[in-house]
């Protein structure tokens, strides 16, 4: 325990030994994985490396063929994405997930319906979609408008602003900003922060190392399907990070470095 | 005041309802800018129910040039009795259409339960509510069995419920026993209300003046809403425009229909569903999960919705309706047998859903279809039997339209997909 670190919590989403096999391809291999409430963890690894499946599985997408998850305390197992959500589990799915044919707010509210009586209350889940969009400065024309006719960062935005919904206790975030503009990256990004200041946990999946260098407590990097390493963002540099998820100190990555100090060294 | 400061575009659009703010939304404010929405929507693909409208406009035209007494009160009487049935079975299979799955056993089922209600009636003595209610969940039941079968199995509806086509026909025969005709007595509740009740007079134009109102009121209240929550709203000229094409939309029918014998209780019935169901799909947590689970079924498992209920639900909701039509067709009749629900019942009421407007790619429709698309169906027909033409040709244009109707669903899909809007 280093003075930095945050104070003990208990955790309140974590894993044990959790295995997952897609016929031949084993895609996740005893995974111990662990989210405090007011912690951001980067989960970090090449292509390939197992982060959707490791979100899909917490999920409730797909079911853990090993190992045990524990939620607030109590032994869970997830077998259903309408469980997971129960628990206090949303998820950005890296496929995003959206219904083409319904609007934005029939797909931001979806399954979380607001109601006026028995009929759907239009006018306030409409009401509440602008105010969701705003907060994530969205450039979203319109909200009656299919998502089908949205850009890619717009329904990207409208994928972020579903996971809001409700209060979730964990935040499952599968690069999120892969699409997304400047201005709406650092909303994200604030987003995330604001998020953990209020006590959520946080997942967040992404292959930009500046952004989880600037948002994330811990960094979990996952390598063929295996832990590779846990690092506290604090007390390490992201050489160390690429190292643990390309798995050598020396690789494409740090070489490319190399060379570049090397030019500007000549020049 | 008028300095171009880069705030300046800021303080008019703050004055803007919170919908309206984008600066890259095309206004949309005031009658022009309906109008010119709606163009664009139809540019884009997004028909609606105009094609059925037009279509229906053109059909009456040629037969009403062809023999003058297609359009007389009489003849429009006749054609709202026959389209009850078969249309209340359509309103089923618009549901199932929504999902993106197809049932082809409705006519086998609306047969089935025509068969319950005259053998539970005539030869077992039973009361009519118990043989109405016995044929209603019989009806239900079969669906709950599909819905099972594909929820459980993952066999294609088609599969399923051509397997039942069959399987149902062979129950309505077994019902029916040896007799293969029952008839149902003329003084039988059923048989009277599917046969001879009509609205009076004076009640048909308040039933059809309320819905005006009951629109009115709806749509007023849904503005003032709307304004209370920052939103844009309505403008009151265009809720009067379209009230008054409602208005002429249910007078003029009911003044010629009310020229002859009337407006059928029976057809009423079969409109009160399409409007209860057209309810039940826009604006009920269960419709939104029906067009969600059509338009991406894992995107709606992702958030939540039970799948399998959904399922579950519509297919049950499909045999249901299917059973209700069965009634009115025995009531109609008078009697039931062998070829009761079969015949063409099957394909007039998948084609009536899909004329009516209905996608067969799941996720876009409309209770309203059923409606539309039934009223097509029998005009050819009733038009085509005017002109002495027999079976064959009927079947022929039928045909034809059906084509027709599922090639302009297909270039439309394509049109949105163009168009950003599929
Ligand atoms: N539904 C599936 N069926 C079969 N194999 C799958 C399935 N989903 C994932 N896999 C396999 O599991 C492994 C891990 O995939 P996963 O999507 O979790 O990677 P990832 O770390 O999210 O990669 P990326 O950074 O590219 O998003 C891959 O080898 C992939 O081929
Ligand atoms: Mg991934």
């Amino acid at each position: 325990m280093t003075a930095t670190a945050a104070p003990a919590t208990t955790a309140v989403l974590s894993l044990k030994g959790v295995s997952k096999r897609f016929g031949a391809v084993q895609a996740l291999k005893d995974i111990d994985f662990d989210v405090n409430a007011g912690e951001v963890v980067a989960l970090v690894g090449d292509n390939g490396a197992g982060k959707s499946t490791l979100v899909k599985t917490i999920a409730g997408v797909y079911t853990p063929d090993e190992g045990t998850m524990t939620f607030d305390g109590r032994t869970t197992s997830v077998s259903t994405p309408a469980e997971a959500q129960r628990l206090g589990i949303a998820t950005v799915f890296q496929d995003l997930a959206l219904c083409d044919n319904l609007d934005v707010v029939g797909n931001l509210f979806l399954g979380r319906e607001l109601y006026r009586g028995r009929a759907l209350d239009e006018v306030r889940m409409e009401q509440e979609s602008w105010r969701l969009l705003r907060q994530l400065s969205a450039k979203i024309p319109s909200v009656r408008i299919p998502v089908a006719s949205l850009s890619g960062g717009q329904r990207q935005t409208v994928a972020i602003a579903r996971s809001l919904l409700g209060d979730p206790k964990v935040v499952m975030l599968d690069e999120p900003t892969a699409a997304l503009g400047v201005a709406q990256t650092a909303e994200v990004l604030n987003l995330v922060e604001r998020l953990r200041d209020n006590g959520h946990g946080v997942i967040l999946i992404s292959h930009n190392m500046s952004d989880v260098m600037a948002v994330a407590d811990r960094v979990h990097v996952l390598r063929l399907g295996r832990n590779n390493g846990t690092f506290h963002v604090s007390q390490t540099s992201t050489q160390e990070i690429i190292a643990a998820i390309t798995g050598a100190t020396t690789n494409a990555v740090s070489e490319r470095a190399s060379r570049r100090v090397q030019k500007e060294e000549q020049s | 005041m008028s300095t171009a400061t880069p705030n300046a575009p800021q303080d008019t659009t703050a004055a803007l309802p919170a919908d309206l703010q984008d600066e890259r939304l095309i206004a949309q404010q005031g009658v022009r800018g309906w109008a010119g929405a709606f163009l664009s929507r139809l540019k884009s693909g997004d028909l609606g129910s105009l094609p059925v409208v037009i279509g229906l406009v053109i059909i009456w035209g040629v037969f009403q040039a062809l023999n003058d007494s297609f359009l007389s009160s009489r003849n429009l009487v006749n054609l709202t009795l026959q389209s009850a049935a078969v249309g209340t079975i359509a309103i089923g299979i618009v549901l199932v259409l929504l999902l993106g799955e197809i049932d082809l056993s409705v006519g086998s089922v609306s047969g089935l339960s025509s068969a319950i209600l005259a053998v539970g009636m005539v030869n077992q003595g039973w009361p009519s509510v118990v043989a109405i209610v016995v044929a209603i969940v019989a009806g239900m039941v079969i669906g709950l069995a599909y819905g099972a079968l594909f929820t459980r199995f993952g066999v294609p509806s088609f599969v399923i419920t051509l397997a039942g086509l069959l399987a149902v026909l062979g129950l309505q025969l077994y019902v029916l026993g040896k007799e293969g005709t029952i008839n149902i007595p003329f003084d039988s509740g059923l048989v009277k209300f599917a046969q001879q009740t009509f609205l009076p007079l004076a009640v048909s134009y308040v039933v059809a003046l309320l819905a005006v109102a009951l629109y009115v009121l709806t749509r007023l209240r849904v503005n003032s809403q709307r304004a209370a929550a920052g939103l844009s709203t309505t403008p009151n000229v265009m809720i009067g425009l379209r009230a008054l094409v409602l208005a002429v939309v249910l007078l003029v029918p009911t003044y010629v229909l009310n020229r002859d014998r009337g407006v059928s209780v029976m057809f009423l019935l079969f409109v009160a569903l399409v409007v209860v169901m057209d309810f039940a799909i826009r604006r009920t947590g269960w419709g939104r999960s029906v067009m969600a689970v059509g338009g991406n079924v894992e995107a709606a498992r992702r958030a939540g919705i039970n799948v399998k209920g959904i399922y579950l639900s519509v297919f049950a909701l499909c045999s249901t309706f299917a059973a209700i039509g069965g009634l009115l067709a025995a009531g109609r009749l008078a009697a039931a047998n062998q070829s009761s629900g079969g015949g063409d019942t099957n394909l007039n009421a998948i084609a009536a859903a899909v004329i009516g407007g209905t996608s067969l790619f799941g996720g876009r429709g409309s209770a309203y279809s059923a409606l539309l698309g039934i009223i097509v169906i029998q005009s050819i027909s009733s038009g085509l039997s005017l002109l002495n033409l027999d079976s064959s040709i009927r079947y022929m244009v039928t045909g034809g339209v059906l084509l027709l109707a599922v090639t302009v669903d297909s270039l439309s899909r394509r049109s949105r997909a163009a168009h950003g809007r599929a």
